[in-house]
């Protein structure tokens, strides 16, 4: 496995429309959920233990199985229950895509896949491995709200990113967890969820002013 | 504490149902309740007491064609600590709707003790053309306590497709669960499925829509259902979600059970059938 392959798929400069999305941090400071870095910390934790454990788990299955990815892509739907977060997730995953498809030649996938899935079949065709996918996934669920958080609330940049490295080593092990379970069928790999994601982000969709798409 | 109970609801022939098995065993006893209607209503009684560490507890429920079930309890389970170093408490729900069966699954809140340690595992199986309408109401802790730990998973498949996975961890194993991204400073969750041919959510649920939010439809969502005029936002920490597949999810947050009830309870009935 190429290291220097993983940090291209996992540069929060690869134009693939991450910066747009806050991860559910814009609601969650609007609602005053979060306003320091106390509170991003437990939302982030909650984040990664919830959507970065099935982001894991789905860039893991997708990267050891980029053929089955339609059945995975299903499986998203029904882990999904808000219609804005699977707009959020399809809308980057195409854009993952796009970016994807100028890198590396990519095998057949929908045009617009679950982003977890879109990453683990271009994690793949970048000739990384499932557990690699797992962590560019879990990591960024972590740094796109962590980076929306310092934009939003003027946090202290430093502190942040100390809050990040806090949560690398989780993030490797949730993406050891994930790549250990790759044969599993759809149904069984992990459904994780966090309520408040879901209701912050129905709340969300429904503003005319956002500085993000979700 | 290992016990089984089983419930088969059937058409009787005559437009009504019969419940062709009502078998239980302490903790889980069943007992048919309600008048007698197109539709037959059991009641989970004896359910305060327990799930401690330990018990391994079974429920199977099987709705046939064109049969109408109920299934309610008298009270809240109360999940408990029990006998140190004992696995977790388990209780596994399963659920077959037939084509034309219809099942309405609303019980008391599950009230995680402090200390406790508890999995429940729910896990329905409908077929084209039935009806499921599928609550559970979960309470973090008695009053002010914290809670134990509780997993929950739920697998509702619909016309031979996965339609609702999900699992719900809170406690003090589960990373972040009281966290602004889970349940916040919520204790209280409810959550109900309403799955089927007109998968809109039940009558007239004139929720509280004080909340001064807009709270019309997601945009993004067509919207065809015949319930859809009802999705988006409600009251409070409450939504109504169209699935991807044929069915809705409302899911509400709160203090307390209060809040949770207010949104859901006038959600949680069977959707008049539609004359054909």
């Amino acid at each position: 496995m190429s290291l220097a392959t993983l940090l291209v798929l996992a540069d929060g400069r690869l134009p693939a429309g991450g910066h747009a999305h806050s991860g559910g941090l814009e609601a969650a400071v609007s609602a005053g959920r979060v306003a320091g870095v106390a509170d991003l910390e437990g939302f982030l934790r909650g984040r990664l233990s919830t959507s970065g454990l099935v982001a894991a788990a789905f860039a893991a299955a997708a990267c050891a199985h980029p053929s089955r990815w339609s059945g995975l892509d299903d499986a998203l739907d029904a882990r999904t229950p808000s219609p804005a977060l699977r707009k959020a997730s399809r809308a980057q995953g195409r854009a993952l895509l796009r970016a994807g498809r100028a890198m590396w030649p990519l095998p057949p996938i929908g045009r617009e896949p679950h982003h977890p899935v879109a990453l683990g079949v271009l994690a793949s065709a970048a000739g990384l491995g499932p557990e690699a996918a797992a962590v560019a996934a879990a990591h960024g669920t972590v740094t796109g709200p962590a980076s929306a958080a310092v934009r939003l609330l003027g946090l202290d940049p430093y502190a942040v990113h100390a809050l990040i490295a806090r949560l690398a080593p989780e993030c490797d092990r949730l993406a050891a967890v994930a790549a250990a379970r790759t044969d599993d069928p759809p149904d069984d790999l992990t459904a994780a969820g966090a309520p408040l994601l879901d209701l912050g982000a129905e709340r969300h969709a429904t503003w005319e002013v956002r500085l993000f798409a979700s | 504490m290992r016990a089984e109970a089983s419930l088969v609801a059937e058409a009787d022939g005559a437009g009504g149902t019969r419940l062709a098995v009502l078998r239980g065993e302490s903790p889980l006893l069943l007992r048919r309740t309600g008048p007698r209607g197109p539709g037959v209503t059991v009641h989970l009684v004896g359910g305060a007491a327990g799930p401690l560490r330990g018990d391994d507890l079974r429920l199977t429920i099987a709705v046939g064609e064109r049969a109408t079930l109920s299934v309610r309890s008298v009270a809240a389970q109360l999940a408990l600590p029990g006998r140190p170093g004992a696995p977790p408490s388990r209780l596994v729900v399963t659920a077959t709707v037939a084509a034309g069966g219809a099942l309405l699954w609303a019980p008391e809140p599950l009230i995680a003790a402090a200390g406790c340690d508890h999995v429940a595992v729910t896990d329905v199986t409908v077929a084209d053309g039935g009806t499921l309408v599928w609550r559970d109401d979960l309470v973090c802790g008695r009053h002010a306590e914290e809670p134990g730990d509780v997993r929950s998973g739920v697998t509702i498949r619909y016309a031979g497709r996965t339609l609702y996975r999900h699992e719900l961890a809170v406690g003090p194993a589960a990373p972040g669960w009281s966290g602004p991204a889970v349940l916040g400073t919520a204790r209280a969750i409810g959550s109900l499925i309403v799955a089927g041919p007109s998968p809109g959510p039940g009558p007239s649920p004139s929720p509280g829509s004080g909340s001064g939010a807009s709270s019309g439809p997601d945009p993004a969502d067509p919207g065809s259902g015949p319930g859809s005029a009802r999705l988006g936002l409600l009251g409070g920490d409450a939504v109504v979600m169209p699935l991807a597949g044929p069915g809705v999810l409302a899911s509400a947050v709160g203090p307390d059970i209060r809040q949770v009830r207010a949104a859901l309870d006038p959600l949680t009935v069977l959707p008049v059938p539609v004359p054909v």
